[in-house]
Order: structure tokens, then sequence, then C-alpha cells
């Protein structure tokens, strides 16, 4: 079943057509990195998926839904990674529950145990108590991350979860959208880090020139002319014993 | 949960306290036995005409006003927002302004607050007219600052060409908030609005949690963003404009209060909104019977009173705030 279908989709931003003409799905179990230059519209595609453009056209499966059902879909982590306030970091993943919550905000038991089971995958325990306000940057990006995922929809969307990461937490957050696609839910994340989107995505998504210019498995993507074109750099890619190794080396 | 006992049980004294004060010299326990048990004397009177309004109206507006701050600060995400902020106050004083003005109040008793009530809805439709429908929070604190500033420079110009001297002078006090001498009538007057507003903030509970994330993620956690918009400000405008229309402008609780009690509720917007409501009644009691104790003999005003307690206490806040930052 598909999570996720987009259909002649085209975003404006200020009168400026920022895309158009994408189409993609995602289905179950799917590890979506999406990436593209500076200025490319990741955020833009992200968020016209889910409908929170005001202007835009063509179609989306999510932004389709009323935003109640929307909740209960997809999740979706901005890049702005705001904590307006001081709150505990298990209140700040209890968040996610929201959409699922009696009227009474009692947390029953079985959202207890999706909230740990997010603080314990993003390795949160020692901060359960501390003011997720005043983390680290890093610390508070896997505290966002672990709220998205508390949410518990079959697609998570997040801009950019693993810049400013250190190198550890980098891999054990793409091996956390790994394990979910192993259950079945499927994330779309946009990344400028294309050696953990070689390695650790399922497909690849490349958006530039206004439009999605390849989509597929990463070694169909990280080609040299694709690379050229997009990005303009070239890059070694080879597949090594220890997986696909990729490493940028020189702008063009 | 111990919290709410600690601060209800701090309103409860205040107000017990709030009972016992007053020019006529009687002990605690005979004035509240006069309360309660009633009879025809002078202390029943003084009790149930003029220091147990006197008392409800302190508990009601600082309530109201502590709730309307946490709700605002929550939805602007801003520890400096407090409900003078959207212009309520502001076209609600214009409003009582122009009733003292034109001797509204020598006419008709309750004049004056019907007519501050006017000016806040005027001032509450002008806001949400001129903020838009849809859009964020950036264009709700321009148009409130906006009718903010264009209901003070009116209110300036109705005392700049006062030809009444005793209106000016009027005016300049009522300005100042005040408890003193109101009826019951003010307090069921006062008491749809600030319950209304206090029931529709109540409701933004869910809301301003989400939106701990940002307006963005809040919209994908299932909220929509114009509706609590319109929750907030419909909320604060009923409470601030009832508020204002029986107490005048009483400034400093909607700021502090939420700010005091913010690091006592793990800063959760949701939680902060009943502790403001009981903190605020809590200020506003304190304030009542000091502007009664500390100068008995002169009217104090109760609004000169809250700002000579509020901003030692901000003073302080800013001096901890700037030792926490790194």
């Amino acid at each position: 079943m598909s999570l996720l279908t987009l259909r002649d989709l085209a975003a404006t931003l200020r009168n400026r057509p920022v895309f158009s003409n994408v189409s993609l799905t995602i289905d179950e179990g799917e590890l979506v990195g999406l990436i593209g230059p500076n200025g490319a519209g990741k955020t833009t595609l992200m968020r016209a998926a889910l409908g929170l453009l005001p202007r835009q056209s063509g179609q989306s499966s999510l932004a389709a839904l009323s935003t109640a059902e929307r909740a209960r879909a997809v999740a979706w982590m901005p890049q702005a990674r705001e904590i307006a306030w001081p709150i505990p970091v298990e209140r700040l993943v209890a968040l996610g529950r929201l959409p699922y919550l009696p009227l009474s905000g009692k947390i029953p038991a079985e959202d207890r145990a999706k909230i740990d089971a997010a603080i314990a995958h993003l390795g949160l325990e020692a901060f359960r108590t501390r003011a997720a306000s005043r983390l680290s940057g890093g610390e508070q990006a896997r505290a966002l991350i672990a709220r998205a995922i508390a949410q518990d929809t079959p697609l998570l969307m997040a801009d950019e979860p693993i810049a400013g990461l250190d190198p550890a937490h980098q891999i054990a957050t793409m091996q956390v959208f790994a394990d979910l696609a192993a259950t079945g839910r499927s994330t779309l994340v946009s990344l400028h880090d294309l050696g953990l989107a070689a390695r650790h995505c399922t497909r690849l998504i490349l958006l530039a020139e206004g439009g999605i210019l390849a989509d597929g498995p990463p070694q169909d993507v990280l080609t040299d002319a694709l690379l050229a074109r997009a990005f303009g750099v070239t890059a070694w890619h080879q597949h090594t014993p220890s997986g696909p190794v990729f490493q940028p080396l020189e702008v063009l | 949960m111990r919290l709410f006992l600690i601060l209800f049980a701090l309103v409860a004294a205040l107000f017990a306290l709030s009972l016992t004060i007053g020019p006529a010299r009687t002990g605690p326990l005979d004035s509240l036995a006069a309360l309660f048990v009633g009879g025809d004397g002078p202390l029943p009177m003084v009790m149930r005409e003029i220091r147990l309004p006197r008392a409800l109206l302190a508990a009601l507006v600082g309530g109201g006003l502590g709730m309307a701050g946490a709700a605002l600060q929550g939805y602007l995400r801003n520890p400096l927002a407090e409900p003078g902020l959207i212009g309520v106050s502001g076209s609600a004083a214009l409003g009582a302004v122009l009733a003292l003005q034109a001797g509204l109040t020598a006419t008709a008793s309750l004049g004056l607050p019907l007519a501050a009530l006017l000016g806040a809805v005027i001032g509450v439709f002008l806001v949400i007219g001129l903020a838009g429908a849809r859009g964020g929070s950036l264009t709700l604190i321009l148009a409130g600052i906006a009718i903010s500033a264009l209901a003070s420079a009116l209110t300036s110009l109705v005392l700049n060409l006062s030809p009444n001297p005793f209106a000016a002078n009027d005016i300049v006090f009522w300005m100042m908030g005040s408890l003193a001498d109101r009826s019951m009538t003010h307090f069921w007057l006062a008491l749809p609005f600030v319950a209304v507003g206090g029931i529709l903030l109540a409701s933004t509970a869910r809301g301003l949690d989400a939106l701990t994330l940002g307006e963005d993620a809040a919209e994908t956690l299932g909220l929509s963003l114009t509706r609590l918009r319109l929750l907030v400000v419909l909320g604060t405008a009923a409470i601030v404009g009832g508020a204002t229309a029986v107490a005048g402008a009483i400034g400093f609780v909607g700021l502090v209060v939420p700010h005091i009690l913010r690091p006592f509720v793990g800063a959760q917007p949701s939680r902060l909104l009943w502790a403001s409501a009981l903190g605020g009644a809590a200020l506003l009691l304190i304030a009542d019977i000091s502007v009664r104790v500390i100068l008995p003999d002169r009217d104090l005003k109760l609004g000169v009173v809250t700002a000579l307690i509020g901003a030692p206490l901000f003073l302080h806040l800013i001096f901890k705030t700037r030792r926490e930052l790194p």
C-alpha cells in the first residue's frame, strides 16, 4: 500500500516557481533520501506534500486528508528545531502522542510505552528529565526525532534530521530510520551527507533544476553525470566489502 | 497536583483575609460570621455590598489576567507577551475614557463599564480583521500594536482636548485601575466575560502544548492554527475586556504571574494556564489587600501597586535569566 502519492505537484513561493511536475509514490518499508543542492526546494517539496503551503497545485495524498487524519498518517520534523519552552525531554517526546490522547489529557499505558520506546530508540534515557531547550543542538535534534517517532505514523518525514549530529549519532539515527523501514514504516528524509545517503537509504530522489532529476536506488542516482549536473562535483563511489562508500571529491 | 493545592489554599486564604480588611474596625471572625450568618445590621451590609464584591472581583480579574497572559505567552511562544498586547485593553480604556468625558457615568452607573466593553469588542474585531484569518503570530502582534497605538493616541487626544479638568482627573485616575467602591453588579457584569474567556482559553491547552514545537509541527499534530488563534484572541479579549471594564487598566499581572510559575509546571503551556489563573488571583488579592493596608486613608490605586510589586519581581527574573545564560 502506498503511504504517499504525489501527482504533478508544483509549488510557487513569492511568485517564483520552485518545482513542478513532481510525481512519486512511497510504499511501505522504504527509507527514501531526498537530496539536492541548496535552494532546490527539498523543504518546499516536503511541505507541499504535507499540504502546508498556501499555494500549490497538483495532488498529494497527504494534503487531501483532514488535519486530524493527517496527524495519524504522517509525522513531520521541520528543519527549524523549535523547542519554545524548557519542558522535560519526556514531555517533549510525549507531544508525539497528542493526536491519540483522550480529552482528559491523561496518557494511557500503551501510549506511555510508545513514548518510552522512542526515548530508548534514540538513546535519550539519561536526558529524560532535562529541559529540552537547554540541551545541545544535536541532543535537541534527537529529542525531536524521538518525538516524531512517538507519533507512530506509517510515514515519517524529516527535514535534515542528521545535520549537526556527531558521526556516531548520524549513523545511529539513519539506523533508527532503517529499523522503522524493517517494520514496514517508511521515512522520507532530506539530507546533504551523500555518503550516509548512499549507505543507508533504499532509494534516493534527486531534486534539482525545478523537478525530479532522478529517482531510484542510490547507485543509479549517484552517477558521475547526475552529480556533475545537479551538484557540480566529482565523487568516488565504490562497493567495498564494508558496503557502499561515497566520497565527493572536487568542485567542477 | 501539589502545586494546584498550594495555590488554591493560598487564594482561599487571601480571599478570606481580603474580606476581613476595611475601614470598619471589626474582628476578622466577626466579619466572616456576619457574611455567612447574615442579618440586617451594618456589618453584614458592609460585608455583602462592599467587601465581598471587592474580593470576588480581585480573584476574578486577577485569575483572568493571569490565565490570559499564560495563553498569550504560550501562543506567541514568547515569555514577554502580555494580555495588553492584542490591543483590547487599550481599546477598552478608550471606550471608558469616552464615557467619562461624555459624562455618561453621571447618568448611568454602568455607563462606564458598558462603554469599555463596547470598546473592547470593537478593538478585538479590528485586530482580527487586520491580522487576517490565516497567518502566523507576527501579523497578530503587528495588528495588536497598531490598535494599541491608535487607542492610546485617541485616549491622549481626549485628555488633550478635554475642556473639563474634573473629567480629565477622573480619566487619569480610572486608568490606574482600582477595585474600590465596586458593587456586586460590577461582579455580575464581568463574570460572564471572564468565564467565557476562561473556557475558550482552557480549550486551547492541547494546542498550546503542540505549539512548543513550532507552527509547522503543531499543524501536523492535528492542530488547526486558524482555530487556535481565534480561540486565543477571543478568549483573551473577553477576559481583558471584562476585567478592564470593571477594574480599569491593571498591568503586570498577566506578564509576571506566568513567568514566576513556569518553572513549577515543567514549563508546560497547558499546565501553566491553570497555575497562572490561580497565581493571578493570588497576586491581585495581595495587591488589593496592600492597597488597603499600606495607605488606608488615601485612595491608592491597584494598578500602581501591581506595577510596584510586578516590576521588582520582573527585575529579579531578568537577573535570574542573565545568570542562566552561558
